[in-house]
């Protein structure tokens, strides 16, 4: 297809793949073709059918029909063996390593060869060498997986890939883990891996990725490719508009904010977690009324113990959470009930562990945590008719699909389940709200919708305080940033800061730059 | 992306799963029959007749099964909870202590239905009570509660002996047992409902009891699907970090679950204690509490499922004894033996069957996706 390509005959080719979960239609009859030594780009929405599809490439899962031929030969990929044997490599989104293992032994995984350890470690330690000598890869083979910054585990997992003979390599969602200068360090060993004769199949949801590193582009929707474009002949609006079907507004339109009186306030917080290590370290900040303030950070830097130190289900070990002037304790302790009486919200990070109970029907979802409320009870009995009235309401209001509150709540999709919680929660009325990760997850559609909504949100005068590690989503959306590096607020950039600023502090090394 | 798990039909997943189940229980137990030497369509026969067969062995089963329901139940709420409960044994003998207390006291100055109200009362009481520690040290102390339940169940039977030898038995009498109670403290049996369905109870103990179960099952259905404590125990059950989120206080939460589940295993004991035998004997609830445990695994959790499970469990108790009766060659521990694949193959191999009815009966696709097959 490109003209750079020597050899014609695709490294991957699918044909007429199709594939259903119960009455989920995953894939339907997906073509597709990568041209050897290409970056290959596959874009679409959460639930798209992006990563179906690589599960079957990498025979996870078996296609109900279809086709997939590897450097033109017909295969069929009965399981990840056959695959890695056929020279396919994956990279996933969540690691697949041994934490207290080195990266010799993580590398070696499954390929020992022998009873003894010594012969596989020497001829490893060698192949690794090689390796990193041919695609700058440079990660020291004995150090620990746990004790190394994500984007170096992410290179190990290159390592274990390359190490077993992979041509091709997919790597699923690469970045949501990485810092913007871990990405960029990402994308150009890519292209040292492309320059080597690799191809790379990039799956993403990021659109600013793909213009910056793909050669084609694949656009999914519902379970079918929509198109393939060059990415040097398509823009930014066309594949988002590609990807969900109709034009999409990408920056969030919002007025300037009117802050208000301070409504939540946070006083030296510190939180340690199980193992005693401190999590959030002596943090201090302010939330008025009609202001986002957006916390920025990478995952695991404090920002998730925060927030659920604010909302009262992890113990801070000192420091105070003040709203409207009263502190929130009662004798020391935090308890989310009474926090959401005295109007404290919260949208909780991880929606399928927290903020619902997945084999519920939605209506139950729609009362979680707020069940001793007199308006959905009679006596001890809950008030079904109410409750199913009430969400009704809601499903209407925030155009929840299907429309039906005696669903269980996993048949919904990702984005209607955070517009189940959010529902819930806004719908509350809260002087304060705290929102985290609002879009993980969540498809581009639904995320114009919750955008907007927590923008009228903050206009309507509520103090919001939203973490995210989605750069773009906090840059767009917070009146002020705060951004958390090792568990303390490392800076606070103007509002219309560059992102290289801010993803020089949430590395860590912002302070000395900034100032 | 997470992947859809098969979901199966109501009608497959209540009705043909346990059904199957059951069904290859049985083929095996029929294989051990003929292995004795005997055959197996006269062992089903003998058993069905006996279980089934006139009203007396319809009561004998109903009796049975009334235990049952109580234990199931108790399992069942507690199963909800997310907890284990495996002390019902324990729990039973115990609610025998207080249904003895209240009729000793009562059954010389009270009518029946008065004694049975406190002995109720009492014997949900003592079964609370004696599921409260293990509750506790969950909730406090993260002491599995598996383990101290079952350990419970040794030091129930230990105390109950040593107050029935030592303490309530009565003066004089060889065995280690209390007073007949007087008629104010027997429960009636329920002759009158056998004689609705032309049936006669013969001299089965069928009594009661079994309309407070069915009352009871009723009233955990209600508990659990249509009060907000319900509502609480089961999003803890489920999701126990939803639980947290939800504000739902866990210590109070886990302890009052298993108060409820020890104060149903406890009125189980009206049954064999008030209704039949009328005193208080050693060793008295005879398995019932684990058979609950099967019993709640069957039916699903559901008061509904349950009362069936306990229904089918009365069956193997009452046909087995009269199968045991009728060919002598089958010993009481064949019986158990078949007991045993019944609780094997519904509970512990309960989703043994599952991933190949999935293929056979979740939603189509399949079929779809295989003409899609045969036309590509």
């Amino acid at each position: 297809m490109t003209a750079s390509t020597l050899d014609p005959t695709p490294a991957i080719e699918l044909v007429g793949i199709d594939k259903r979960f119960g009455a989920v239609h995953a894939n339907k009859n997906i073509h597709l073709s990568v041209a050897k030594g290409s970056i290959h780009g596959i874009i679409g929405e959460n639930g798209a059918g992006k990563s179906t599809l690589m599960s079957i490439l990498y025979g996870f899962y078996h296609a109900d029909s279809g086709q997939i031929l590897v450097d033109g030969k017909d295969l069929k990929i009965t399981d990840s063996q056959t695959a890695i044997r056929a020279g396919i490599g994956m990279v996933h989104q969540h690691f697949m390593l041994v934490e207290n293992f080195s990266v010799l032994e993580n590398v070696m995984l499954g390929v020992e060869g022998g009873v003894l350890l010594k012969g596989g470690e020497t001829a490893v330690r060698g192949a690794l060498q090689q390796i990193e000598r041919e695609y700058g890869l440079d990660v020291d083979p004995d150090a620990i997986i746990e004790e190394l910054p994500v984007g170096k585990q992410q290179r190990v997992e290159i390592l274990k890939a390359l190490y077993r003979g992979a041509e091709v390599l997919i790597l699923d969602e690469p970045t949501g883990v990485l810092t913007p200068a871990e990405a960029d360090h990402l994308f150009k060993m890519l292209a040292q891996l492309k320059a080597q004769g690799k191809t790379v199949i990039l799956i993403t949801h990021k659109l600013r990725e793909i213009m910056a590193i793909t050669d084609t582009v694949s656009v999914m929707r519902r379970g079918e490719m929509v198109a393939t474009r060059k990415t040097a002949e398509t823009t930014m609006a066309e594949l988002a508009e590609l990807m969900v079907g109709r034009r999409v507004l990408l920056r969030v339109e919002k007025g300037e904010a009117k802050p208000g009186p301070v409504v939540l306030s946070v006083e030296n917080l510190t939180v340690k977690d199980g193992r005693g290590v401190t999590m959030v370290d002596n943090v201090s900040f302010e939330v008025r009324a009609g202001e986002i303030v957006g916390i920025a950070g990478v995952a695991g830097n404090g920002q998730s113990e925060l927030l659920e130190a604010i909302a009262g289900i992890r113990k801070a070990s000192s420091g105070r959470i003040v709203m409207n002037g009263e502190p929130v304790d009662r004798n020391g302790r935090i308890d989310p009930a009474l926090l959401r009486k005295k109007g404290l919200a919260h949208v909780p990070e991880d929606r399928h562990h927290m903020g619902l109970v997945l084999s519920f029907e939605e209506n139950e979802n729609s009362i979680l945590g707020y069940q001793d409320d007199p308006k959905y009870l009679k006596g001890p009995f809950l008030n079904i008719d109410a409750i199913r009235k009430d969400a009704i309401e809601k499903i209407e209001k925030y155009d929840i699909r299907p429309a039906d509150p005696r669903l269980k709540t996993a048949n919904f999709s990702g984005g209607n389940q955070q517009k189940i919680v959010l529902a819930r929660e806004i719908e509350r009325d809260p002087a304060c709200l705290l929102v985290g990760q609002p879009t993980r997850g969540v498809d581009i559609g639904a995320i114009e919708f919750i955008h907007k909504r927590l923008v009228s949100l903050r206009d309507e005068g509520k103090a919001i305080l939203l973490v995210s590690v989605e750069l773009d989503e906090i840059r767009s959306l917070s009146d002020r940033i705060l951004v958390m590096f090792a568990g303390t607020i490392v800076g606070e950039p103007a509002a219309h800061a560059d992102e290289q600023e801010i993803g020089l502090m949430m590395a860590g090394i912002g302070r000395e730059a900034a100032e | 992306m997470s992947v859809p798990l098969g979901t199966l039909p109501r009608w497959v997943n209540f009705g043909l799963l346990p059904l199957l189940n059951v069904a290859v229980a049985f083929a095996i137990s029929g294989l051990v029959v003929l292995f004795i030497g005997e055959n197996p369509i006269e062992a089903v026969k003998y058993l069905v007749a006996g279980a089934l067969g006139d009203g007396e062995g319809i009561a004998f089963t109903l009796y049975y099964a009334t235990n049952f329901i109580f234990t199931g139940l108790a399992v069942a709420v507690a199963f909800h909870g997310g907890l284990f409960n495996i002390g019902g044994e324990g729990q039973v003998y115990l609610g025998g202590l207080g249904v003895a207390f209240a009729a000793l006291a009562l059954d010389r100055y009270m009518p029946w239905y008065i004694t049975a109200v406190l002995a109720t009362a009492a014997a949900f009481a003592f079964g609370a009570a004696w599921a409260f520690i293990p509750a506790w040290l969950q909730a406090k102390r993260g002491s599995h509660i598996v383990i101290t339940t079952i350990m419970f169940n040794f030091i129930a039977a230990a105390l109950m002996v040593y107050l029935l030898v030592n303490v309530i038995k009565q003066p004089g009498n060889m065995s280690p047992q209390t007073r007949l109670f007087e008629e104010g403290g027997q429960l009636p049996k329920l002759g009158w409902l056998m004689q609705v369905f032309g049936l006669d109870i013969g001299a089965a103990p069928f009594n009661v009891s079994f309309l407070i179960a069915l009352v009871a099952a009723f009233a955990v259905w209600l508990l659990i699907w249509r009060t907000r404590f319900g509502f609480e125990i089961r999003t803890m059950g489920t999701n126990a970090t939803a639980a947290v989120y939800a504000g739902i206080p866990y210590v109070k939460t886990v302890v009052v679950t298993m108060l409820i589940s020890g104060g149903l295993s406890g009125m189980m004991a009206l049954n064999p204690v008030m209704g039949d035998a009328g005193k208080l004997q050693i060793d008295f609830p005879a398995g019932a509490g684990f058979v609950g445990i099967a019993v709640a695994l069957m039916g699903r959790s559901h008061p509904v499922g349950i009362v069936i499970a306990s229904i089918l469990f009365g069956v193997l108790y009452q046909g087995g004894a009269a199968l045991a009766f009728d060919m002598p060659n089958i010993s009481r521990e064949v019986i158990i033996l078949i007991q045993g694949l019944v609780i094997l193959f519904a509970g512990a191999l309960e989703h043994m069957f599952r991933p190949a009815l999935i293929v056979l009966f979740a939603p189509k696709p399949k079929s779809v996706a295989a003409s899609a097959a045969g036309a590509a």
